[in-house]
């Protein structure tokens, strides 16, 4: 379980996180969703423990991350998969071989198996013939899969998504959303995700937070979510335009 | 906008700048903490098991091989142009039979080192400082770190090692290039005896010289890495950020490579 407790950040005195609590149980698909520039990466990299906050904590299984350092945060990482907006691959390397990576980095299996685990997981996202391609040479569709594949070849019990299908068409929303929830169906990870598509995100989401100017201002079911009689959540899932709610 | 309380009073100028020394002094003692912190850091990471010798290797050759050229061009026409210079000045005063120990020694001692140092940091340094810097914002290096893996024992370590085990050598050889580049001018242009030429050089030149341009290029060895790497690891956002913290490198580094050649010159032997 992540158990995010009163989290605050500020950059050059410009808060960002102003208190945010969260619980997300094992298991589950949390989305995070909010406006650009609400905080929703900063929180996520608080998660992953890329940032320290400035009060606040960040509870992993009963353990504060934001306390770690070196061996210890390495070994809370270690139970991580982690997806990147632009999917970080290593641009120097195959597909196969940014896949295979964390397991040969991070492992002490064998060639055979690595080769195997990381076949089947690139059969899993749909590109078992694209191994020997260089990043710069597929679609972004593409990359977000390998990126997928990447985070989850080590069977990672917390994956964590930041906006896994940004830039993407509808139908390849659609896809990298249908594999998401049927890898989470597959593994049962616990999933993570900061999100801007609505309303794709209710199909997939167990579980719906919304952030908003550095605060989580609702949190519940997906169906909850929907028919929220929050005026801020409603506005965002509406789409409606901010001037609507002055006029209002 | 305002609450009715009244605003604060700005405070009187000199008041000012004395805040904004202290800020600066505070911006340049943080920044050199954390750039001697980062070598620290690396330095450690050098004797803790196991050693990325694939990345080593890559980096040596990206480094050292894919330097090669240039140093033996600009060694060879740094070792014909001070031939020319020294030939035609020693000429002057009859005593041109020096000019082997002193293109020699100016090489071995003080050209060799610095000017190597100078043209990798121009070739293979701003491409380093390039590459981490794009891993950077593309978030390659936040992808190592969740990974568990640590970034400077990945990015940083083979490329300092990698800097020690080249940089002595294309010093070596730019320092031959530009003997034998003194020798074309002197020797074979200017007439003067072969025997002469070396025989001087070994007369005059000894295993301390040598010595001092080697303990020269491995402390640019270390040096060239570490500001590269720093300042691509500490780049800032976009393409532009990592196009200054590039120039960044190269510049310090370069001014680095001199005030280090001043120092160490004076404190070796």
């Amino acid at each position: 379980m992540i158990r995010i407790q009163g989290l605050r950040k500020s950059f050059g005195g410009q808060p960002v996180l102003r208190g945010v609590d969260l619980d997300v149980a094992t298991g589950e698909i949390m989305i995070i969703i909010g406006r650009s520039g609400g905080g929703k990466s900063v929180l996520l990299k608080h998660l992953l423990g890329l940032l320290r906050p400035d009060a606040g904590a960040v509870l992993v299984d009963g353990t504060d991350i934001t306390r770690l350092r070196g061996a210890a945060l390495e070994a809370v990482r270690r139970r991580y998969g982690v997806v990147f907006q632009g999917g970080a691959l290593f641009d120097s390397m195959s597909v196969f071989d940014n896949v295979a990576f964390p397991l040969r980095e991070k492992t002490k299996m064998g060639t055979a198996e690595i080769t195997r685990r990381v076949e089947e997981k690139l059969l899993q996202v749909g590109l078992v013939d694209m191994g020997h391609k260089n990043p710069a040479e597929i679609s972004g569709g593409m990359r977000k899969r390998v990126a997928i594949a990447r985070a989850l070849v080590t069977e990672p019990e917390i994956v964590f998504f930041d906006e896994p299908t940004t830039g993407l068409d509808p139908i390849l929303v659609n896809t990298i959303h249908r594999l998401i929830q049927e890898l989470h169906g597959k593994f049962r990870f616990t999933a993570v995700m900061v999100s801007h598509e609505i309303p794709e995100i209710f199909e997939i989401a167990d579980r719906v937070a919304m952030l908003h100017e550095g605060v989580i201002v609702e949190t519940g079911e997906a169906r909850v979510i929907q028919n929220s009689t929050n005026p801020i959540v409603q506005r965002f899932i509406r789409g409606a335009a901010e001037s609507d709610h002055h006029a209002a | 906008m305002t609450d009715g309380s009244p605003a604060p009073r700005a405070l009187p100028l000199p008041a000012r700048w004395i805040g904004a020394l202290g800020y600066l002094t505070l911006y340049v003692v943080e920044s050199l903490g954390r750039f001697g912190r980062f070598l620290g850091e690396a330095v450690g990471l050098v004797f803790v098991p196991p050693l990325k010798v694939g990345r080593l290797a890559a980096r040596v050759y990206f480094i050292g091989f894919k330097s090669l050229t240039i140093v033996i061009l600009t060694g060879a026409f740094t070792g014909m142009a001070l031939g020319l210079q020294v030939f035609l000045t020693l000429q002057r005063v009859g005593s041109e039979a020096f000019v082997g120990p002193a293109v020699g020694i100016a090489l071995v001692r003080e050209l060799g080192p610095v000017l190597t140092a100078v043209f990798v940091t121009g070739l293979a340094g701003s491409a380093l400082t390039a590459e981490l810097g794009i891993m950077r914002i593309s978030e390659q290096i936040d992808a190592l770190m969740v990974m568990a893996l640590n970034p400077i024992r990945y990015l940083v370590v083979p490329a300092m090692l990698a800097g020690l085990i080249t940089f002595p050598m294309l010093t070596a050889i730019f320092d031959v290039a530009g003997i034998y580049g003194g020798y074309l001018v002197a020797v074979v242009l200017l007439g003067m005896s072969p025997g002469t030429y070396f025989g001087q050089m070994q007369a005059f030149a000894d295993m301390g010289d040598v010595m001092v341009g080697f303990w020269k290029s491995l402390a640019f060895g270390v040096l060239v890495p570490w500001v590269c790497t720093y300042k691509g690891f500490h780049c800032g956002h976009g393409a532009e950020g990592v196009s200054r913290a590039t120039t960044e490198a190269v510049v310090l580094s370069c001014v680095l490579i001199l005030i280090f050649n001043y120092f160490l010159g004076s404190v070796l032997p």
